[in-house]
């Protein structure tokens, strides 16, 4: 495969990158200009729909079409939200993005914004990057003094603010309902759809949520066109008349027990194993790989005879996993006991968990007590299927819970359990040989605490 | 009657609450602002300033309250230390030895997660993924991420305090 040349990545690591300077020398801002000139909003989202341009923040729902929801006519406003509490366990893509090049998603906002008509903009940054709120306002203060945001943007009858709103490091605000919900001032609880946020949303209003990445890669359709986009990845399957493919560059996270770990640009469609060898330089220290989460954790693991897998929307899907998600792959060497690894993800869903949903809430909490005394020697073989019965009821994708981290926490407990069973009833039997065959209930009192 | 109690909210801290208010078409979401905003100032948010929050924001105080203590991040009991290091926990520094890390720290500093040392000078939180893996482990303390810890560069970190 030749290599890729990167296009969101382009401008990352030249000198002062993060400044309009050296993002207009390079050619920043010019789609924006020539949008706003010769094409109307509904231009832009027939453009980005034609590219068949898919969220990068994890569902990969089809941005375009997520634009064509907000009603027609509406008096307004019309909210636009960009998702920057990017808080999947080892994802870092968006980071890059707004610490480094943040005019290239400011761009994208206002195309956006220009494109669903909204007025106001708002990007939910996470609390834990400091640097990107500083390179964000500045760029933002760039913007304003330069005419391409405040009233009658580059003389036209457009006018937009952007303002950064930060988070308060809790998970649960990554998701777009959450995150309206903390926007407005209240506690980051998810709410029932219907109605979706294109109808009612932030301030009971028309809102547009969405992702960093998803925005950059918008810049780059304006400027360059919808058949370019389309040109790379990994086009939509002749026989699903309703796969939207897996079309674009993409930010590739790698990270965990590698030689070099980072993000990289790559068309969709790359598997993991080639990421993991030719991008991430290969398992540290000379060791094998044993297993690898294809996207974040929530969505399940690859063992490594498995680490052929496309990372397309498509590809993990058919593996086992949940989906592609933030495409941020960790690699676990051999040395990994997969008990930790499913104790920490599990331990992280935990706590992350928002307390709204009676299933998510117990089931997250009561798996991590399992696995907390499996750990702790007093494991028994019938956890693994009590812990593989929550994994199976949690979640929307069972209809037990109101969002998706219940899902995030249920595959990395059945893709473990399911896919190394073994090592589970290896290590129960090792830590507890007296004990590993019974079956009576635990009393509540001996719940034991690892950490 | 009572005499006239002291404002936690100082004048600075009020007008730089108050600036958020064009932001926003309703008062309420200023709540997250301007409990960062003191946050920032007193390093923590006690109950006092939350009545006078929520007397800014034309709310309950229970609102403000019902959404600061969702999150976790804000104390209420008494301020955090001079700096507040965030030791993440989660897979990719766990990988490479992020809990170790995190035990060091708080062995060396005599404290728990979520404690601050008797001098003032240091609290240890730990964080869920704060993005920088590529750089596991790592900790983040004010607008720093100290990156590729080892055990030393830890001690070093300490030493630094």
């Amino acid at each position: 495969m030749p290599d890729f040349e990167p296009v969101l990545l382009a401008n990352i690591g030249k000198p002062e990158s993060h400044t309009l300077k050296a993002y207009e020398a390079a050619g920043g801002y010019r789609a924006l200009k020539q949008m706003l000139k010769e094409k109307t909003p509904l231009d832009v989202v027939e453009l980005v729909k034609s590219s068949n341009l898919r969220g990068r923040g994890g569902a990969g729902f089809p941005c375009g079409l997520k634009w064509s929801f907000l009603p027609k006519d509406h008096p307004g406003p019309i909210y636009m939200c960009v998702n920057a509490d990017e808080s999947e366990p080892a994802t870092f893509n968006n980071r890059i993005l707004m610490e480094q090049d943040p005019h290239q998603m400011l761009e994208g906002t206002i195309l956006g914004c220009y494109a669903t008509r909204a007025s106001t903009a708002y990007i939910y940054l996470r609390y834990e990057y400091p640097q990107a709120l500083n390179r964000l306002e500045a760029a933002i203060a760039e913007c304003y003094a330069q005419g391409y945001l405040g009233k009658n943007i580059l003389g036209t009858e457009f006018s937009l603010d952007i303002y950064v709103h930060r988070g308060a490091a809790a998970y649960i605000c990554g998701e777009e309902t959450g995150l309206i919900e903390s926007l407005e001032g209240k506690r980051a609880w998810p709410r029932i759809k219907p109605p979706f946020p294109a109808v009612e949303g932030l301030f009971r209003k028309p809102t547009v949520v969405n992702n960093v990445e998803t925005l950059c890669c918008v810049t780059h359709i304006a400027a360059r066109g919808a058949d370019w986009f389309k040109s790379i990845g990994v086009p939509s399957d002749p026989n699903n008349p309703r796969d939207p493919g897996s079309y674009g560059p993409k930010l590739y996270c790698i990270s965990g027990h590698v030689n070099k770990p980072g993000c990289y640009e790559l068309p969709l469609g790359v598997t993991c194993g080639e990421l993991i060898d030719r991008h991430g330089g290969g398992v540290w220290k000379g060791r094998k790989a044993k297993a690898a989460v294809p996207g974040g954790i929530s969505m399940g693991l690859l063992t490594a005879a498995e680490f052929d897998c496309p990372l397309d929307f498509a590809g993990p899907g058919r593996y086992g996993c949940l989906g592609l998600g933030t495409a941020a792959v960790t690699v676990l060497d051999e040395t990994v006991s997969i008990v930790d690894f499913l104790h920490n993800t599990t331990r992280f869903m935990a706590h992350e968990s928002c307390g709204q949903c009676t299933p998510c809430r117990e089931g997250t909490a009561w798996a991590l007590r399992l696995l907390e005394r499996i750990k702790a020697g007093k494991g028994r073989l019938a956890d693994l299927d009590l812990i593989l019965e929550i994994g199976d009821n949690i979640g929307i994708i069972p209809g037990t819970t109101i969002c998706g981290l219940a899902d995030g926490a249920a595959w990395p407990m059945k893709n473990s359990i399911r896919k190394f069973r073994e090592e589970f009833e290896q290590h129960i039997k090792g830590t507890n040989p007296g004990g590993y065959m019974v079956t009576e209930a635990v009393r509540a009192l001996q719940v034991i605490k690892v950490h | 009657m009572n005499p006239p109690t002291e404002r936690i909210l100082n004048d600075t801290i009020v007008a730089e609450i108050k600036a958020y208010f064009p932001r926003y078409p309703t008062r309420q979401a200023v709540t997250l602002p301007a409990l960062h905003v003191v946050n920032r100032h007193l390093r923590y948010v006690p109950l006092a300033a939350v009545v006078e929050i929520a007397a800014l924001l034309e709310l309950h105080p229970a609102d403000v309250q019902d959404t600061l203590s969702f999150y976790g991040f804000f104390k209420q009991d008494a301020p955090h230390g001079e700096t507040r290091a965030w030791v993440c926990r989660s897979i990719a520094c766990a990988l490479r030895g992020g809990e170790e890390v995190l035990e060091h720290l708080c062995h060396k500093a005599g404290i728990a997660p979520g404690q601050t040392t008797p001098d003032g000078k240091l609290t240890i939180e730990v964080a869920e993924c704060l993005g920088a893996c590529e750089f596991a482990p790592c900790l983040l303390a004010g607008d720093i991420v100290h990156k590729d810890l080892t055990i030393e560069q830890a001690d070093v970190f300490l030493s630094q305090l």
